[in-house]
């Protein structure tokens, strides 16, 4: 039996490496579980990593009032979905936010239903929210303004995170959906 | 006189050669990979106040050639590296298809940014010799 055990282990690996080699994302070697974490969901239901176990997730960090990063990148990952066709459902878009005091779950929601209704948004309190940045090493850093107002610079890019729950790339920023597309075929083949 | 005179022809064509085949031979890589490690001990000597500094703020990648950057965590506790957070023992991958300057969010750089400039493949003899003369400056700093 151990030695069974042993042998699926050796090609589970031996796939993860091979499929690690033709990503066009940053891959990781060995890929660590996603750390789990519990936030408010823009559907109103609790959001957890653990939920979406036999999903391909796709997860980015940002904030609703974002002008240029965040927009272009649900915009992407939207039309990367449309072009996956009948495999988006096996695709979940995570965007959980760095400004938990303008993004309420509510605002979430109405933000990311202009993209794709089907992506989730996750906010909490400030220190729920650093924890989760802290656990997937995501920097965010609040830039005020004289005149009150402020914006985020953060870590713009996506990670996707198979099936299995681990993290096994890093997709930066500005990609097109086509090599979105082109690692998610990979990734959900396994 | 003449000997002096002949010996700096040889040497001039000696140097026109030189360039030459520089400029002229292909350029052929046998690794794509530009590796940072992390070393073992890294954390402990920051902790003691050392300033540890491993990736540089400027990174100059080639397509084709040296176009793909590797992170090494060799360390015995996670670190920010670059872009992104790695386990010890974990290795990150990424590879470029386009020639471009990226910007990633760095902590571990005073400005919070890294900069990764991916040229293109040097297809002049110019762009060949001055591609030689700046990888035999990293591999000789």
């Amino acid at each position: 039996m151990k030695r069974v055990m042993g042998l699926v282990c050796l090609l589970v690996f031996a796939s993860a490496s091979e499929a690690a080699s033709t990503l066009k994302a940053g891959t990781f070697d060995p890929p660590r579980s996603a750390p789990d974490f519990t936030l408010q969901g823009s559907d109103g239901r609790e959001l957890k990593m653990s939920t979406y176990r036999g999903k391909v997730v796709l997860l980015s960090f940002g904030f609703t009032s974002c002008a240029d990063v965040c927009p272009t990148t649900l915009g992407t990952l939207a039309q990367t979905r449309r072009n996956l066709g009948a495999n988006a459902a096996n695709v979940q878009v995570v965007y959980i936010t760095v400004d938990p005091e303008r993004d309420v779950a509510e605002r979430m929601k109405a933000y990311l239903h202009g993209f794709d209704p089907s992506f989730v948004g996750g906010t909490g309190t400030a220190q729920q929210l650093a924890a989760v940045r802290n656990d997937y090493g995501i920097s965010a850093e609040k830039k005020v303004f004289p005149d009150g107002g402020y914006l985020y610079a953060h870590s713009s890019f996506t990670y996707l995170i198979d099936r299995a729950g681990r993290i096994r790339a890093l997709m930066p920023y500005g990609h097109s959906p086509d090599d979105y597309v082109h690692d998610l075929t990979i990734l959900l083949k396994e | 006189m003449r000997a002096r005179t002949t010996a700096l022809l040889v040497l001039a064509a000696c140097g026109v050669a030189a360039l030459a085949w520089l400029g002229f031979t292909p350029i052929e890589s046998a690794s794509h990979d530009r590796i940072f490690d992390i070393p073992k001990g890294t954390w402990a000597r920051r902790m003691s106040g050392d300033k540890v500094e491993i990736l540089p703020d400027h990174i100059r990648l080639t397509l084709g050639l040296r176009d793909v950057l590797v992170l090494r965590n060799h360390d015995t506790v996670p670190q920010i590296f670059g872009p992104t957070l790695m386990m010890p023992g974990q290795s990150f991958r990424l590879p470029f298809e386009r020639a471009a300057e990226y910007q990633f969010a760095c902590t571990a750089h005073a400005s919070g940014q890294m900069t990764i400039v991916v040229e293109p493949n040097p297809a002049t003899p110019w762009a060949r010799i001055l591609w030689r003369a700046r990888e035999w400056h990293n591999s000789h700093p």
